[in-house]
């Protein structure tokens, strides 16, 4: 029973970092149906602006958090004004689309490693050391900082998008472009925005994973992760890419807990689910028929 | 010379690869981020071969070229009915997956990799030659044939496509073997002409290198493919001091070819006697097009 709570919490904790990753990357798709495969390389850039907010400006956790979010966004935003926008007024086939945001992760990514260089940064430890006991189980300082932090931006970003002016235009283009922008919602407006906030959250994403673990520049290929969330979840429906998110978490942890050789593997059980998920309902759990997503 | 020689064998490997995602995302509009998963099946199942069992080049090529055939085919009855985005994250999944595989299996040294696989010595090393030569011929006939203009029209227009009476399906699952079995051969090749292989090497990264291979030669260009593979395997060596900027300037070259000119370099042409008259007739009308406007454009 405490094992089984253990990874549970593990589970939620590790989850809830994957739907960070996973619903700006949905939220993209969401308004311009096209997978942004360069969200990775925002989060890698988070990470990186959070360890240098705390290194080199001696940033306390909040300051980095705030100093991360806002480099990630900016970098995100740019992103779509820079190499999107282009093809979007050209009405690009979906093909070119893809092809940039492959050549915008490989530019970012291999600009960090020829500048930064590949060895891996450890964050100083600002959470302390050692374990909380909670009950019967122990939860790691970091583990927990992640699951609430994430909570909390999720949170925040649920009540913006159902409560907010701002957040129902951004439902409304994603339900109709076309029709949104004749009733004075401008697109542009609404594409910049959701770079700006999937951005935010990508730069939060990565310091906390950033903090779990180490910072490298190769530290975006975990959004294949978040990818595959999405896909579980139904591409394109925010609360379908956080229940995606939070499963997948836990299927990863329950499985390097009771599978022997499980921890080995565990990278293969998830592609395992992803090939299960596109087979019976490819469209997700949440997704909208696929039929329509051409 | 030795040098330039093993920049050439390398080429010719690259192309072998490169021909076939020409074939899939060049002509039929597929992006795969898997395919190094084909060359990794191609280039274990050369180096077990040659390595452990002792077989000849020729059968363990063949036999690499099959079995990336046979899982693609079970990958395609997977995902190609899938749509855009959920292929390309599929073939990133199924790449990512077969990398894992080899890397945990013991039989071939887990994630270490394997070392000294018979090499192509002496008159051997004519194999990766012969064997692009015979893949430019297949792509070319294969793009030539009703087969290949099917390919173009479900790259432009699926839907017409289907309403033209193409089989989608089918057409996709030609594109997608063909590719396979080419990027498995070019593994084996790799394996046979190094002598060391690791999972490692079959990343992502090598996936999306081939393909930019493919952009920069031209979408839909078998001989801008061509020239792409001798260009940018050879490229690198002469700027080794820069090796580190190498994929920085990929990256950038591949975002300003799709902003400003994504036909690429030869896109859509061909290097062929008349595929060269017409693109100087296409230069020649542009110029006078431009001429025309200059000069009478208030009258239009």
């Amino acid at each position: 029973m405490n094992l089984f709570l253990q990874q549970l919490v593990n589970g939620l904790s590790i989850g809830s970092i994957y739907a960070l990753m996973a619903v700006g990357y949905s939220l993209v798709y969401s308004i311009m149906n096209f997978s942004n495969f360069a969200h990775g390389s925002v989060i890698m850039l988070g990470a990186y602006f959070g360890y240098y907010a705390m290194t080199i400006l001696g940033l306390p956790f909040a300051g980095a958090a705030v100093a991360a979010a806002l480099g990630s966004g900016l970098v995100a935003v740019a992103l779509e004004r820079l190499a999107y926008k282009p093809l979007r007024d050209r009405r690009a086939p979906f093909l070119y689309f893809i092809i940039t945001a492959m050549g915008a992760s490989m530019f970012i990514d291999n600009s960090v490693i020829a500048t930064i260089g590949p060895t891996p940064k450890m964050y100083p430890e600002i959470f302390g050391q050692g374990p909380i006991a909670l009950g019967q189980i122990n939860v790691g300082r970091i583990d927990l900082a992640m699951l609430v932090i994430s909570a909390a931006s999720l949170a925040a970003l649920i009540l913006f998008i159902d409560y907010t002016r701002v957040g129902k235009a951004i439902q409304a283009t994603a339900y109709n472009m076309k029709a949104s922008a004749l009733m004075g919602i401008s697109p542009n407006f609404v594409v910049i925005l959701v770079f700006a906030i999937g951005g935010a959250l990508a730069g939060i994403a990565g310091i906390l994973y950033g903090m779990k673990y180490q910072v490298f520049p190769q530290i975006g290929a975990i959004t294949i992760k978040s990818f595959i969330a999405a896909v579980f979840g139904g591409l394109g429906s925010l609360p379908g890419a956080l229940l995606g998110a939070l499963l997948l978490g836990l299927l990863e942890t329950f499985v390097s807990g009771y599978i022997p050789n499980g921890t080995q593997y565990r990278d293969l059980w998830v592609y395992l689910l992803l090939i299960i998920v596109l087979i019976v309902r490819p469209a997700g759990i949440m997704g909208k028929s696929s039929e329509d997503k051409a | 010379m030795e040098y330039i020689l093993g920049i050439l064998e390398l080429s010719a490997i690259n192309l072998v690869a490169v021909l076939g995602l020409s074939i899939l995302t060049g002509f039929t509009g597929l992006f795969s981020f898997g395919h190094a998963g084909f060359m990794a099946i191609g280039a274990y199942i050369a180096a077990i071969m040659t390595k452990f069992w002792g077989l000849p080049f020729w059968l363990a090529i063949l036999a690499a070229g099959l079995a990336a055939g046979l899982v693609s085919v079970l990958l395609g009855r997977l995902t190609l009915k899938l749509k855009g985005d959920y292929f390309c994250i599929a073939t990133m999944g199924f790449g990512e997956a077969i990398r894992l595989v080899f890397s945990n299996w013991a039989y071939v040294n887990g994630a270490r990799g394997m070392d000294r696989i018979p090499q192509f010595r002496g008159l051997d090393l004519a194999i990766p030659f012969v064997v692009a030569l015979l893949a430019v011929v297949v792509a070319w006939n294969l793009v030539n044939s009703r087969q290949g203009r099917n390919l173009v029209a479900v790259r432009e227009e699926e839907l017409a496509a289907q309403m033209a009476g193409i089989d989608v399906m089918r057409s996709k699952m030609v594109a997608l073997v063909v590719s396979a079995v080419l990027a498995g051969i070019a593994g084996a090749l790799m394996a046979n002409f190094i002598g060391f292989i690791a999972p490692k090497s079959f990343n992502m990264t090598k996936s999306t290198e081939l393909t930019i291979i493919v952009i920069f030669g031209g979408l839909g260009s078998i001989s801008g493919s061509v020239v792409g593979a001798f260009l940018l395997t050879a490229l690198p060596e002469i700027f080794r001091a820069f090796s580190d900027w190498r994929l920085v300037f990929y990256g950038l070259a591949v975002i300003v070819i799709m902003v400003g000119r994504p036909q690429g370099l030869l896109g859509g042409s061909e290097l062929t006697p008349s595929g060269i008259r017409k693109m100087m007739a296409a230069r020649r009308a542009r110029i006078e097009f431009a001429k025309a406007k200059s000069s009478g454009g208030g009258a239009a």
